[in-house]
């Protein structure tokens, strides 16, 4: 069985407990088991799966674009950019539709993540920890700004949503953008071997005939645009696309066009089990999949980083 | 044939290359060597078009480098860049695949998968082919790059210090590959290296680019046009060209 195969699988197993695990109860409940499941539990497994899968398809490709592994979308001031272009629709025209939002937040993202790209030019590589230390002051300078543009205009408790990514509030209707991700990754499936020439660097990328700059843009654009549908709908959740890439690197390599499947199914379980986790520990409260994940993804990430063989470059 | 003509670079107000002007021939094995900080490297990088020069032109096989799209320069010449930086985990069978991406474009076809194995095979990778980049030795890691260039079957090479911190074998077995190359019969190749051990230039090049303060110290065959005090001259410091067993060697006196 291969590793495709048995991600399949477990994918499968982990949507059918997000189908049956809930607040309310699926079968001889107070309601409709098909109503449930049609308004409330199939959506809310769809936006953990794709969010996930987004979130490391974006982290896939931003580890390649500045080639280190230590980084994120959650470390280029992707979310805190989305926020402040939310903030700043939301100000300008408070009815704007949601089309019009997510708009504004993707082009926020991709701007606050093209200044990243532009910062890690002149980092220097010597020392991987470097690029994902300065990426974090970046994003606090992101997110500090976020939060006086939101703390002037008293609305603070958005920021509060944002930031923390849970599927409690998922319902039908209300998260359907969740499935660009799905179209981004087929784009992103198009551009596999272009993103994995990145990872070999400027020089190398651009002596084999790449188009350096339009890939550079056309990668930073399928990780803005996955991360702020992601924090629109959902709120962001870190480690998601710093800690699969690197499990799948560790035992498959960097070969994108061979790996990105395994990519978004891994990030999609990994979301989809810490939401069901986060439903069952606390029944019939819930904890926050971002909370779940942080935690999960902290022991995860120390572990490869102390793994024998698991050296993390940068 | 590369022509390089009043060839001017600065970089944060610092000239570089100081209007420089020389041919290589098409054929053969070229040495760029020059003291440490001479602009050879740079050099290297403007003839493969990823720095703009400010003034003067290169010409390669007919075609002006610096007008030529990307694509079209991956064609003409191939770089191997010095292994500083990092290197995805890739296996060494998809890294030389990688080399034939200028000629599919990401739709490898059976052709290019069969020039794969040919040059994997050339390079004596094939038993390699499985394992990462990564876990080579230092020179393995160096021979599959260079398979890597190779694959892409540009009529030039361009090699940025090939040679460095390989030990004596790899060090041959690479000079040895390269001198194959630049006069296999049926697809000769013209390699440009730069090089800093002057023994091995002595010993293996063609035709030689000496660069000092980004200016051209000289340029030509290497057998007519180095000669003791021209070394010397070169490095600021006293060498000699000596002949041991039938052949040069430099060294300081």
């Amino acid at each position: 069985m291969s590793d495709t195969h048995r991600g399949l699988a477990v994918l499968v197993l982990l949507s059918a407990a997000s189908l049956a695990v809930g607040a309310a109860d699926l079968w001889g409940g107070g309601l409709d088991t098909g109503l449930l499941l049609a308004v409330s539990r199939v959506p809310r497994t769809c936006a953990a799966l794709l969010a996930g899968a987004g979130l490391a398809l974006a982290g896939v490709v931003i580890q390649q674009t500045v080639q280190n592994r230590l980084v994120e979308p959650g470390l280029t001031g992707t979310p805190e950019a989305a926020m402040i272009g939310l903030l700043g629709v939301t100000l300008a025209a408070p009815g704007a539709a949601l089309p019009i939002k997510m708009g504004a937040a993707s082009a926020a993202a991709l701007a606050g993540t093209a200044g990243f790209f532009l910062l890690a030019r002149h980092v220097p590589r010597r020392d991987p920890m470097l690029l994902p230390l300065v990426g974090l002051i970046y994003a606090g300078i992101l997110g500090a700004t976020a939060l006086w543009i939101a703390w002037s205009a008293d609305l603070v408790q958005f920021i509060g949503i944002w930031q923390t990514g849970e599927f409690s509030g998922v319902l039908r209707g209300r998260y359907e953008f969740l499935w660009l991700i799905a179209a981004l990754a087929v784009a992103l499936y198009l551009l596999a071997d272009r993103i994995t020439l990145l990872g070999l660097g400027e020089d190398r990328a651009r002596s084999l005939g790449l188009d350096y700059r339009g890939t550079v843009l056309a990668g930073l654009a399928i990780v803005a645009l996955s991360v702020a549908v992601v924090v629109v709908t959902v709120g962001a959740m870190p480690f998601v696309g710093l800690v699969v890439p690197n499990i799948v690197s560790r035992f498959r390599g960097d070969n994108l066009r061979r790996n990105l499947p395994l990519v978004a199914m891994l990030g999609g379980s990994l979301v989809l089990g810490a939401d069901v986790i986060g439903r069952l520990v606390r029944w019939p409260y819930e904890i926050p999949a971002a909370t779940v994940f942080s935690i999960v993804g902290a022991a995860l990430f120390l572990w490869l980083l102390n793994a024998k063989g698991g050296r993390l470059r940068g | 044939m590369i022509e390089v003509e009043n060839l001017t670079l600065a970089r944060g107000g610092a000239a570089v290359l100081r209007d420089l002007t020389f041919r290589i021939p098409a054929r053969g094995i070229t040495a760029v060597i020059g003291p440490n900080g001479a602009g050879k490297s740079t050099l290297l990088h403007t003839l493969a078009g990823l720095m703009r020069p400010d003034a003067g032109s290169v010409t390669i096989a007919g075609t002006d480098i610096h007008r030529a799209r990307e694509d079209e320069r991956a064609l003409i010449l191939s770089l191997l860049t010095q292994s500083a930086g990092t290197v995805p985990r890739l296996n060494v069978r998809d890294l030389v695949g990688f080399g034939r991406w200028p000629h599919h474009r990401g739709r490898p076809t059976q052709a290019d998968a069969r020039l794969t194995d040919e040059v994997l095979e050339r390079f004596d990778l094939t038993d390699l082919g499985g394992r990462e980049v990564e876990e080579l030795s230092g020179g393995q890691k160096q021979r599959a790059f260079l398979a890597m260039a190779y694959a892409q079957a540009t009529p030039w090479m361009l090699l940025d210090e090939p040679l460095a911190a390989l030990d004596p074998k790899y060090t041959r077995d690479i000079m040895e590959r390269l001198r194959a190359i630049a006069s296999d019969p049926d697809d000769p190749r013209g390699v440009v290296l730069v090089l800093h051990d002057l023994s091995i230039a002595a010993d293996h090049a063609d035709w030689c680019v000496a660069l000092k303060d980004g200016r051209l110290h000289c340029a030509g065959p290497w057998r007519d046009s180095m000669t003791s005090d021209r070394l010397s001259a070169l490095y600021d410091t006293p060498l000699r060209m000596v002949s041991v067993e039938g052949r040069t060697v430099v060294m300081d006196t």
